[in-house]
C-alpha cells in the first residue's frame, strides 16, 4: 500500500495501562477522530527511544503523537518528564535532519481521556496539514 | 524464530455482529494480510470470542498450521486474555500473540470514512505481522514464595489483617512502632463508631485479644522496620526492636508510683496532647498490649528515680536487631490528623481545639469542660486542611478526607446526648455523610443541631475574638447568603487525614510509589485496588487514603486476602516482560541502573568486562532503562527494539 501524500499520516504512542485504555474510552463514547492513525502500545512512555520518533519520520509517518501517562503511570510517578526529555532528544534528531521539531506532540492521556485525546489528535492533524508532507524524506520521492 | 521452526502466523479477524463491520471492510483486511509473508491462515468471524471462534484458534494450532496467532477485534482489555488462553489450551505458546484492537480504536472513531478505516485495519495488523515475526516463545517466570507476611503497622488495620493471615496458618509478623498496637483507633477511645453500638477501643481490644490467642503470630512492638530488600515471596526484612527498659509488668502499687515519680512531661500522643504523659509509658487503656510500660528515651534524662519505684525497670536492655524472611507485605501504616497552622480559623487560642482534640478531652475526662466550664455553645467548623486549593506558602489538602463529615456528626450527637442544653452549629462546606451515615445527619438535625452552608468563594468561615470569646462569622448560603456572628464558647476545627510519617518513611524504605496526595498508592483503583506495583507489598486502611474504621476494616481483609492468595499456593508467576541485557551490544554505562525505578539492574563484571544485569523479580518491565541505553543492549522481552522499529517501519508503508 502506497500512503497517499495529501493526507498526513500520525503514529500514536499509548501505553498499555493508562493512555491506551484513554484513546479506547474516545471509542466507547463514539468520538471521531482522523482514521489516517497508527497506534504503537508499549508499557510506558517513558520506554520511547528518540530514535524511533526519527524513524517513524523517515518511515512514511508526517507525525509522532505520544500520549504519555501523566501521574497516573503505575510504574512511575515522574514518567511524564522523562518522556518529555525523551521527546526533545528526538526533537533535536529531527533539527538535525531539517525536519520540523513541532511533527513530534507529546501530551499526557488519563485513562478516561478520550475526550481530550480526540481534541488533540483533530488538532495535531490540522496542523500537520497545513506543514504538509515531509521535504526531506529523500528514499520515497 | 530459528529457521525450520519459522513462525507461522494465523490472522483472525472479528466482525463483532456488525460493530466492527459495518466501518471496516473485514474481508479486505484479511485479503490483505494473506498477501504477507509468513502469513498462513487469514480468516474472518463473526463473534471471535465466542466458542466457536476460540476454536477456530485452537484448531489452526492443533493441526500445526499455525504457531503464532493475532486476533483483530476488540480492546485488548477485554479479550487479550481469552485469546492467549485459547492458546495455551491448544498446546501453543500464549506469548506468540498480538491483539489488534479494530473496535474501540477503529470502527467506532472512524464510522465516517469507511475506506481509511479499512486502512487503518490493514496497518495495524501488518505492525502485528512485523510484531510476530520476531517473537520469540516466552514463559511465565516462576518463583517460590515464603509462607510468612509481614505486617506493617499495628493500628487497627494492621490488626485485623494480622489476624485473617494468622487464622488461615500462616506465619504472621507484627511490626509496631509505638509501644502499644492499637493505632488511631484505640485514640478515639470511647466515642462509638457509628453504624456499630461498640465504640472504637472494644474492635481495637476485641482484635488483640483474639489475636493473642491464636499461636502464629509474633508481635514486636516498639519496632521498626529498618530495610527491605529481595522480591515478592522472597523478602529479608530487617528490624529494630527498641527496649522497653522493663523486665517485667509492674504490679498495680508499682503503677501508682510510677505515675507520680517521672519529672520529665511531654503531650500525650494518646490523648491528642490534651494532656501530659511522662517518659514513662504506661499502657494507655485498658487490655492494652504489651502490659509492660515502656520508657520514652528521648524524653527520659536516666535521673535514676523510677528504678527505686520499681525494680523492673532494667536500663541495660539493648536493642535487638530481627531478621525475617516473608513472602508477602501488608502495609497498614496508617495516618496522622491534619494539624492546622497557628492561627488558622483562630487555632492555638482560648476555645479553639480540632476535633481529635476534643475527642481526647471525651475520653480522657468522660466529659467536655473548657476552662473549667462545661460549653453552652459550640460551633464545628467544616473542611480545615480539606479541599483546599494550594496556595504559595499556605498549608492546604485538595483532597477530601472523607470521614471526617461523619465523625464530627458522630461526635456532635454523642455531646448532644451528653449535655442536651448544649447549641451546635455545624458550619459546613457540605456534609458528606454519605451511605448508612446519612442516619447520624439525620438524628443531628432532629436534635436541633443547625446547620449553615459556606461557599469558598464568597469567603471562607473566620473566627474572631470578643472578650477572649470566639465569634465565628459566616456568610449562610442556606439563608440567602446572611453574614453571621455566632459567638461561642468552643469552636472545633473538623480537621482531615494526612499520612502517617510512619507512612512515609515506609514509602521510601520500600520504595513505592505515593500519590499526589501522599497516600500510598495502588496499582488501580478498580482493577488492582489493594495492591502496589511491587509484587507482594499490599496496602490497607488509611495508609492508602483518608476512609473510616468500616472501610479501613475491609480495606484490611481485602489486602489480607490478597496476601494470603498469593502466599498459601507457595510459589507464583510474573508475566515475562521483563528487561533483559543484549551481553555482545552492553558497554556497561550503566545509565539504565540510576534510570530503573525499581533497582532491578546492576552492573556487574570487571573493569572492561562490566556488564548490566537485571534482576527479573524485581523488574517491573517499564521500559524506561530501555530509552536511555546508548548502545540498544537493555531490550524488553515481548517488546525488543528491532520488534518496535520493525512494526514502525510496516505500518509507515516504507516498505511498499
Ligand atoms: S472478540 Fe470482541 S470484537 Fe469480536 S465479537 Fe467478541 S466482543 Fe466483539
Ligand atoms: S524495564 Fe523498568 S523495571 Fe525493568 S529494569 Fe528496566 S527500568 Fe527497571
Amino acid at each position: 500500500m502506497v500512503l497517499k501524500k495529501s493526507n498526513p499520516q500520525i503514529l500514536i504512542f499509548t501505553t498499555n495501562i493508562i493512555s491506551d485504555p484513554g484513546v479506547c474510552s474516545a471509542g466507547l463514547m463514539h468520538l471521531s477522530y482522523p482514521a489516517q492513525t497508527t497506534i504503537i502500545k508499549v508499557p510506558c512512555s517513558s520506554m520511547i527511544r528518540p530514535e524511533w520518533i526519527a524513524l517513524a519520520l523517515e518511515s512514511g509517518f508526517d507525525g509522532v503523537f505520544v500520549a504519555a501517562d501523566g501521574t497516573d503511570c503505575p510504574y512511575l510517578t515522574d514518567c511524564t518528564n522523562r518522556t518529555a526529555k525523551r521527546v526533545r532528544e528526538a526533537q533535536e534528531l529531527l533539527s538535525n535532519k531539517g525536519i520540523e521539531p513541532e511533527r513530534v506532540k507529546m501530551a499526557a492521556i488519563c485513562s478516561v481521556c478520550g475526550e481530550a485525546f480526540t481534541r488533540l489528535v483533530n488538532d495535531f492533524y490540522s496542523r500537520l496539514m497545513e506543514l504538509g508532507p515531509i521535504k526531506v524524506r529523500t528514499h520515497e520521492e | 524464530m530459528e529457521e525450520g521452526n519459522r513462525v507461522r502466523v494465523g490472522v483472525y479477524v472479528c466482525h463483532c455482529g456488525g460493530n466492527i463491520s459495518d466501518v471496516v471492510n473485514v474481508k479486505r483486511v484479511v485479503e490483505e494480510a494473506r498477501k504477507e509473508g509468513d502469513v498462513v491462515v487469514a480468516r474472518d468471524f463473526m463473534f471471535m470470542c465466542s466458542e466457536a471462534g476460540q476454536k477456530l484458534i485452537e484448531d489452526d494450532i492443533r493441526s500445526g498450521k499455525v504457531n503464532a496467532v493475532i486476533v483483530a477485534s476488540c480492546s485488548p482489555r477485554l479479550h487479550e486474555a481469552t485469546f492467549r488462553a485459547a492458546i495455551t489450551r491448544a498446546g501453543g505458546n500464549p506469548y506468540m500473540y498480538y491483539h489488534v484492537d479494530i473496535r474501540e480504536e477503529c470502527s467506532w472513531v472512524h464510522e465516517n470514512d469507511k475506506e481509511e478505516a479499512t486502512n487503518k485495519a490493514i496497518r495495524q495488523v501488518r505492525a502485528a505481522i512485523a510484531y510476530l515475526r520476531r517473537a520469540e516463545p516466552l514463559n511465565r517466570i516462576r518463583v517460590d514464595c515464603e509462607r510468612s507476611v509481614l505486617v506493617i503497622g499495628g493500628g487497627i488495620a494492621g490488626l485485623r489483617a494480622a489476624l485473617d493471615l494468622a487464622e488461615s496458618g500462616l506465619t504472621v509478623y507484627l511490626v509496631e512502632r509505638a509501644p502499644f498496637l492499637g493505632g488511631n483507633a484505640a485514640k478515639i477511645g470511647r466515642v462509638k463508631v457509628f453504624p456499630y453500638e461498640k465504640t472504637a477501643i472494644d474492635v481495637v481490644r476485641g482484635l488483640i485479644e483474639v489475636l493473642r490467642k491464636v499461636g502464629s503470630v509474633a508481635i514486636y512492638t516498639n519496632a521498626e522496620v529498618e530495610g527491605v530488600s529481595g522480591y515478592v515471596g522472597n523478602f529479608d526484612v530487617t528490624i529494630r526492636v527498641n527496649p522497653r527498659y522493663f523486665r517485667d509488668r509492674p504490679n498495680e502499687q508499682e503503677i501508682e508510683e510510677l505515675k507520680r515519680i517521672c519529672s520529665r512531661k511531654t503531650r500525650d500522643e494518646f490523648s491528642f496532647g490534651i494532656s501530659e504523659r511522662t517518659a514513662l509509658v504506661l499502657p494507655p487503656f485498658n487490655g492494652a498490649y504489651p502490659e509492660i510500660p515502656a520508657i520514652d528515651m528521648a524524653l527520659c534524662d536516666k535521673c535514676g528515680l523510677c528504678t527505686k519505684a520499681c525494680d523492673k525497670v532494667d536500663f541495660s536492655q539493648e536493642p535487638q536487631v530481627v531478621h525475617l524472611r516473608v513472602g508477602a507485605i501488608v502495609v497498614a501504616t496508617g495516618f496522622k490528623p491534619y494539624k492546622p497552622e497557628k492561627g488558622e480559623y483562630g487555632y492555638g487560642l482560648p476555645g479553639v481545639i480540632t476535633l481529635q482534640e476534643l475527642v481526647g478531652l471525651i475520653n480522657k475526662y468522660g466529659d467536655v469542660v473548657i476552662n473549667g466550664k462545661r460549653p453552652r455553645s459550640i460551633a464545628f467548623i467544616y473542611c480545615v486542611g480539606s479541599r483546599r486549593r494550594r496556595e504559595e506558602g499556605k498549608k492546604a489538602n485538595e483532597y477530601c478526607s472523607r470521614y471526617c463529615c461523619v465523625a464530627a456528626l458522630d461526635v456532635a450527637t454523642t455531646i448532644k446526648e451528653l449535655m442536651r442544653d448544649v447549641k451546635i452549629y455545624h458550619v459546613v462546606r457540605d456534609v458528606r455523610s454519605y451511605g448508612i451515615n446519612e442516619i447520624l445527619f439525620e438524628e443531628a438535625s432532629r436534635q436541633g443541631q443547625v446547620f449553615i452552608k459556606y461557599d469558598v468563594d464568597e469567603g471562607e468561615p473566620q473566627v474572631l475574638y470578643d472578650n477572649g470569646k470566639p465569634i465565628v462569622k459566616v456568610k449562610d448560603v442556606l439563608t440567602d447568603h446572611t453574614e453571621l456572628e455566632l459567638p461561642v464558647d468552643l469552636v472545633v476545627l473538623v480537621t482531615g487525614m494526612e499520612p502517617s510519617d510512619g507512612t512515609v518513611r515506609i514509602a521510601e524504605k520500600l520504595k513505592t510509589s505515593r500519590g499526589i496526595d501522599g497516600f500510598l498508592q495502588e496499582v488501580h483503583p478498580k482493577l488492582r485496588p489493594v495492591e502496589t506495583m511491587l509484587s507482594g507489598i499490599f496496602i490497607a486502611g488509611t495508609a492508602q487514603a483518608p476512609r473510616g474504621i468500616s472501610e479501613t476494616l475491609a480495606s484490611a481483609s481485602a489486602a489480607a486476602a490478597k496476601a494470603m492468595s498469593l502466599v498459601l499456593k507457595g510459589y507464583t508467576e510474573l508475566e515475562p516482560f521483563v528487561a533483559f541485557v543484549d551481553q555482545d551490544k552492553c558497554r556497561g554505562s550503566g545509565l539504565c541502573v540510576s534510570e530503573c525505578p525499581y533497582g532491578a539492574i546492576e552492573i556487574r563484571g570487571e573493569v572492561g568486562g562490566k556488564r548490566a544485569w537485571v534482576n527479573e523479580a524485581l523488574c517491573k518491565g517499564c521500559g524506561a532503562c530501555v530509552a536511555v541505553c546508548p548502545s540498544g543492549a537493555m531490550q524488553l522481552r515481548g517488546l525488543r527494539n528491532t520488534q518496535v522499529e520493525d512494526m514502525i517501519r510496516a505500518a509507515g508503508g516504507a516498505h511498499a
